[in-house]
């Protein structure tokens, strides 16, 4: 490809003004990508209300430049008009490489935009390299459930996109001495779409974490054996302040909501810990949880087929085991807020 | 109100078993099926209709055996299916696929609202939703969980994000992908399934629809795979039976040192 391409970008994302941890996660791939090209990255905010002070600290963990587009119009992501602000600049600047998470804004932006192009895009990666003699980005994704790993590349058309499991890649520490420039780019009001109209928000009632921030998640399933016992989840979870799972059956019976549900028909995670209790593990939910750096099962049955996957199996009641997991952790000093 | 449908056809995997050495899954004598994730969008098609009157038509793109999605489509409630059919489109990436798409529905000619799944369940992309909306130059609306009304011209719904579940409204014609919390599927019915035996399923082709060859199948793919790897499974796990005092306490320490040791614990 031509020469005009050379920028690496990731996409930052915002909520209420407050930069979200994806957006540092996706700098720590683009600047190994980046330094392999020799090339400049830079982080692409589309939003509203980011201080400069919070731009820098994309800077500070790996940018070489900021490039932002701040509107109060653009508070919220609305498919069409983010769009069309990303092909603007995609046009104006001509990126090598894009890069998003893969969240719901990420998997619903970057399929859109690189139709509009059209380019390449390969959807929730968990490795990214560069191919040594052409310069192409190497794209690895889990696919069939994380049965088989796909390498995919996009050799004729630029920019080369891709979306990255939240949570597959930790952020570069901060270096303080690290400078950049912020470019603030003036929204142009024309890009404004207005066949889309957000609403409002309606948050879950439970103030527990989403999934895809979670570095522990405790998930519950069938071997809990009834709808209230599911509080033993919650209060391990929140304890060791991570978020909570489930397995559909989990979900099925009513036991925890829909946005709680790990695998095939639900989320697919990538949390540091895994620990799924009274889960037999069946391939569906695997399929959600293959990506943990670690997994722990926890599940009186001795034959479950999660116990096979883990770490770290523990054959023992979920009833003793968990009080004494508690107890042990509240002796060190961990506080149980639950 | 025209709803389309597109579906897709996948290997079934609740009875898949997995090789215990290999960590693959074992594939032979897996039968396709209609992927699990399109079922909440025929459902919420089929609501729609119901509440709005109307006419749902599905869509697959595939080699000729994909006609059993479709008869699959009609038995649980499809007014019509198209199969998309050819050569020429195979080996397609989810571009070259959501254009085929989209062009099929534009041959269609009168639609309100496509409804899709969230993503197929084998390549697990979630791309060919927003694509086909990209394609249109229609808007779409993704992780929808709760189709609230349709009035004036545009549909309200609840999409499932991050922070919660984003409230928006869409005007009409648009794209919605769904996940399962929008609607329990409903089954066929034997009226259906005697229905979908009789109806005649047409097939578009690059013969009968108007398209551009650059962008179809292989050739119109901008990805390439370049390597499929089978990952190994590597964990080296430990089990430990936690059954009296003693035991229960070593599993316990084992699991905090577990937690400790990867900075998890302040």
């Amino acid at each position: 490809m031509t020469d005009s391409h050379n920028e690496v970008w990731t996409l930052a994302e915002q909520y209420d003004g407050k930069l979200k941890g994806v957006s540092f996660e996706l700098l720590a791939r683009g600047r190994s990508l980046a330094d392999k090209l020799g090339t400049k990255l830079v982080s692409v905010l589309i939003g509203d209300g980011v201080a400069d002070s919070d731009l820098d600290t994309l800077i500070k963990h790996g940018a070489d430049a900021v490039y932002a587009v701040q509107s109060p119009e653009l508070k919220y992501f609305v498919c069409e008009t983010y769009g069309q602000v990303l092909r603007s600049l995609i046009k104006e600047y001509q990126p090598t490489i894009l890069l998003g998470a893969a969240t719901s804004t990420g998997r619903t932006l970057l399929p859109y935009t690189a139709v509009k192009i059209p380019t390449g895009l390969t959807a929730d990666c968990t490795e990214l390299d560069i191919e040594e003699g052409t310069g192409n980005l190497l794209q690895t994704r889990p696919a069939i459930g994380g049965n088989i790993m796909a390498t995919i590349k996009t050799p004729d058309h630029r920019p080369q996109m891709a979306t990255v499991r939240p949570k597959s890649s930790r952020p570069l520490p901060a270096d303080a001495s690290r400078k950049g420039e912020i470019k603030h780019i003036s929204f142009d009001k024309a890009l404004i779409d207005k066949r889309t109209q957000i609403r409002g928000y309606r948050k879950e009632e439970s103030e527990t974490l989403g999934l895809d921030e979670a570095d522990i998640i405790v998930a519950g399933g069938h071997g809990l054996k009834k709808g209230e016992n599911f509080s033993l989840i919650h209060s391990l979870a929140k304890q060791l302040g991570g978020a909570v799972g489930a397995s559909r059956d989990a979900v099925d019976r009513g036991w925890a909501s829909y946005p709680h549900q790990i695998g095939l028909s639900g989320k697919t995670v990538s949390p540091k810990v895994y620990v799924g209790i009274g889960i037999s593990g069946a391939i569906q939910h695997l399929a959600g949880i293959k990506t943990s750096e670690t997994i722990v099962s926890i599940n009186s049955d001795p034959d479950a087929t999660l116990h096979k996957l883990a770490d770290l199996a523990i054959v023992g009641d979920a009833f003793q085991v968990i009080p004494e997991i508690q107890k042990r952790l509240t002796e060190r000093g961990v506080k149980n807020n639950g | 109100m025209n709803i389309i449908v597109p579906i897709k056809q996948v290997p079934e995997s609740s009875n898949v078993k997995m090789d215990p050495e290999t960590g693959t899954v074992i594939r032979a004598g897996v039968e396709a099926v209609v992927n699990p994730l399109d079922l909440y969008a025929l459902e919420a098609a089929f609501r729609l209709k119901e509440q709005y009157g109307g006419k749902v038509t599905a869509v697959t793109m595939g080699p000729p055996q994909a006609t059993r999605a479709l008869k699959e489509a009609v038995a649980m409630g499809c007014d019509d299916a198209i199969l998309l059919s050819d050569r020429k489109f195979g080996g397609a990436d989810t571009c070259a696929t959501s254009y085929t798409i989209a062009q099929s529905i534009k041959a269609i000619g009168e639609y309100d609202i496509i409804l899709t799944g969230e993503r197929a369940t084998d390549g697990d992309t979630a791309q060919v939703g927003p694509a086909i909306a990209a394609w249109l130059d229609i808007p779409v609306a993704t992780y929808v969980s709760k189709i609230e009304e349709v009035k004036d011209e545009r549909i309200f719904v609840e999409r499932l994000v991050e922070e919660g579940y984003q409230q928006l409204s869409v005007s009409l014609p648009c794209l919605i992908t769904v996940v399962k919390e929008v609607a329990v599927p409903r089954l066929p019915t034997l009226k259906g399934k005697i229905r979908s035996m009789e109806l005649n399923i047409p097939v578009y082709s690059s013969e009968n629809m108007s398209l551009k060859t650059e962008y179809l199948g292989l050739k119109g793919s901008p990805t390439r795979v370049v390597k499929i790897d089978t990952p190994k499974v590597t964990r080296s796990g430990k089990t430990l039976t936690a059954q009296d005092d003693v035991s229960l306490r070593a599993a316990a320490d084992e699991f905090i040192n577990l937690m400790e040791a990867k900075g998890l614990l302040l």
